[in-house]
């Protein structure tokens, strides 16, 4: 169940209204909105949110790593609606054994530089992306580099072996 | 056979005409060093003749990790490293930084140092602009506006240097405030400098606005519908130049701009030519910014009264014994964040420019994400470049005016 204050928001109200079942959790960050919901419906939501509360702009995608905690990855969207002037945040939990998501390239072309800086960074791989390859770190790159369990120095390429 | 993604890797090499009727195309590697391409940016192209029919950006090549090295300092330490994405815009990264830590430590920053970030927000706008118009016409061809352009770069590093010390990498706006006091006499160089600059707006402005070479270059040139901008997530100058009047500075105020008294120019052709008046405009109006900046700077503190997160001042130190706690504290183990997320949005030169900043309560941030708008902008240039001539793309690159170090980070 969604807490009350939430719910008397405008956004929060429609995705209710539309779908009883389709948030799993919501909350008030500094005062920022941020929806929880599932792998399974997040390009369904997307969707709504686009052609029914004008969230046109997909501001990025990103991602934390709650390592060692399980769920470890939460998948992050920032939405924005210019002509409702309003952000919020999208997030799907994401076990590390499945950190997989389906794409939202069909709804907003912008994801797709995003989802592929997130499969670099943190190999969460995107279902039905047109794409899907490293876009920062060179091809030949092993590993993730922003999982946590990734160190910050000593990497077998860093430049101390050369 | 078609070109293949493979092939169109391997970069430069012409394809074998095979089956009759197949379209002979040549692939083209420009970049990553390629003067035009203002950083290490790699385009292939491939061509049909003089017209681009795929281009397909490559980045990467600045990739410095730094959010990753965020994870390993500390929560001031990292204001350095958001000098090194956008270094000609480094006090808007400071200041979005500094914003998004603020809001998840619940600080209130002093109208003083407020102002001050607003002038110099702006300033680095102006700066960042002066640079991008002396670059692009530059690679159109006029380099008389690239020494004019320079010249006013050069007054304005001198300024940042009075304030910060360094010319570039300034670190100049920090969690809490400003680095070190406004020093004694600033307002009179920012004035001098301000007074001057809409007359040198105006010089670049004749020497190019009905400059038959630049018209040909610019007009009608790489122009976009405004929707398919915003749905590859272009932010800044260039949907305002296709018509939408959006700036996060009126849209949703920060660091007291509705306090200022300012107009957001908007042009509705979306062309190269439409960029280059949006940004001129631009340049006039934050320099109106700044003269209103110098006369309500309002007096005060520079720096929030927060003794848990800034060091305290050197007189409590010796007489208030809690003041030396936090002092030790703040040194040895670093500001420590409550847990929490934060994101908040600010118009840089370039576009939307946010931290969404995620603390687990530590001294260090577990995440600092770092939405760049060069990042979001340069996923257009595929369709700005598809269909247009390859001379076309040089004025199409630099009319997006990405930053390398910005969109690789």
């Amino acid at each position: 169940m969604l807490p009350a204050e939430i719910l008397a928001l405008p956004t929060p109200a429609a995705i209710q209204a539309w779908d009883p079942g389709v948030l799993s959790g919501a909350s008030l960050e500094r005062g920022d909105l941020v929806l929880w919901t599932t792998r399974e419906r997040i390009v369904d939501l997307s969707r709504f949110l686009k052609e029914r509360r004008q969230f046109t702009r997909l501001s990025a995608v990103t991602c934390i790593d709650r390592y060692p905690v399980e769920p470890r990855f939460e998948a992050v969207y920032l939405l924005h609606s210019i002509p409702n002037n309003e952000r919020l945040r999208l997030k799907v939990a994401l076990n590390s054994a499945e950190a997989v998501l389906p794409s939202v390239c069909g709804v907003w072309s912008g994801a797709n530089w995003y989802e592929r800086e997130v499969y670099d960074m943190f190999g969460v791989r995107f279902d039905g992306h047109p794409d899907l390859r490293r876009i920062l770190m060179p091809d030949y790159w092993q590993g993730h580099p922003l999982r946590k369990d990734f160190p910050v120095h000593g990497h077998k390429y860093s430049y101390k072996d050369e | 056979m078609n070109p293949t993604d493979t092939a169109l890797d391997s970069g430069l090499q012409e394809m074998a005409p095979e089956a009759a009727g197949a379209p002979r195309r040549m692939v083209l590697n420009m970049g990553p060093q390629h003067p035009s391409t203002h950083g290490v940016l790699r385009v292939i192209l491939e061509l049909d003749g003089e017209i681009v029919t795929k281009a397909q950006p490559d980045i990467g090549f600045l990739h410095t990790g730094i959010e990753k090295q965020a994870e390993a300092l500390g929560w001031q330490q990292v204001v350095t490293l958001t000098d090194r994405m956008d270094y000609l815009a480094n006090l808007s990264n400071n200041l979005a930084y500094s914003l998004s830590v603020e809001k998840l430590l619940g600080l209130e920053i002093p109208p003083k140092a407020q102002w001050m970030r607003v002038l110099l927000a702006e300033l680095a706008r102006i700066n960042s602009h002066a640079v991008w118009l002396g670059t692009h016409a530059l690679d159109l061809g006029a380099m008389t506006v690239f020494f004019y352009c320079f010249r006013e770069r050069e007054d304005l590093l001198r300024i940042f240097e009075m304030f910060s010390g360094q010319r570039m990498m300034t670190s100049y706006i920090r969690i809490g405030g400003l680095a070190l006091e406004p020093p004694r006499g600033w307002d009179r160089a920012v004035r001098n400098f301000i007074r001057g600059l809409p007359e040198k707006v105006d010089e670049y402005e004749a020497l190019l606005k009905e400059n038959p070479i630049f018209l040909r270059r610019t007009q009608g040139v790489a122009a976009v519908p405004l929707e398919r901008l915003l749905d590859l997530g272009v932010t800044g100058p260039m949907i305002r130049a296709a018509g939408l009047g959006w700036d996060i500075r009126k849209a949703e105020p920060y660091s007291s701009y509705e306090q200022f008294d300012f107009q957001i120019p908007v042009q509705q052709e979306g062309d190269v030519y439409a960029r280059f008046l949006v940004r001129l405009e631009e340049m006039r109006q934050s320099a109106r910014i700044v003269e209103q900046a110098i006369d309500g700077m309002p007096e005060g503190p520079w720096r929030a009264d927060a003794p848990h997160v800034l060091l305290p001042d050197r007189e409590k130190m010796k007489t208030q014994m809690e003041a030396l706690i936090y002092h030790f504290k703040v040194v040895t183990e670093g500001m420590r964040v409550p847990a929490g997320e934060a994101y908040a949005p600010v118009e840089s030169p370039r576009g939307e420019i946010g931290f969404y900043v995620v603390s687990d309560g530590g001294a260090q941030p577990w995440r600092v994400f770092m939405r760049t708008p060069s990042f979001g902008n340069l996923q257009s240039l595929a369709e700005m470049f598809e269909g247009r001539l390859i001379a076309d793309t040089i004025a199409a690159l630099g009319s997006m005016d990405f930053v390398l170090g910005d969109v690789d980070r």
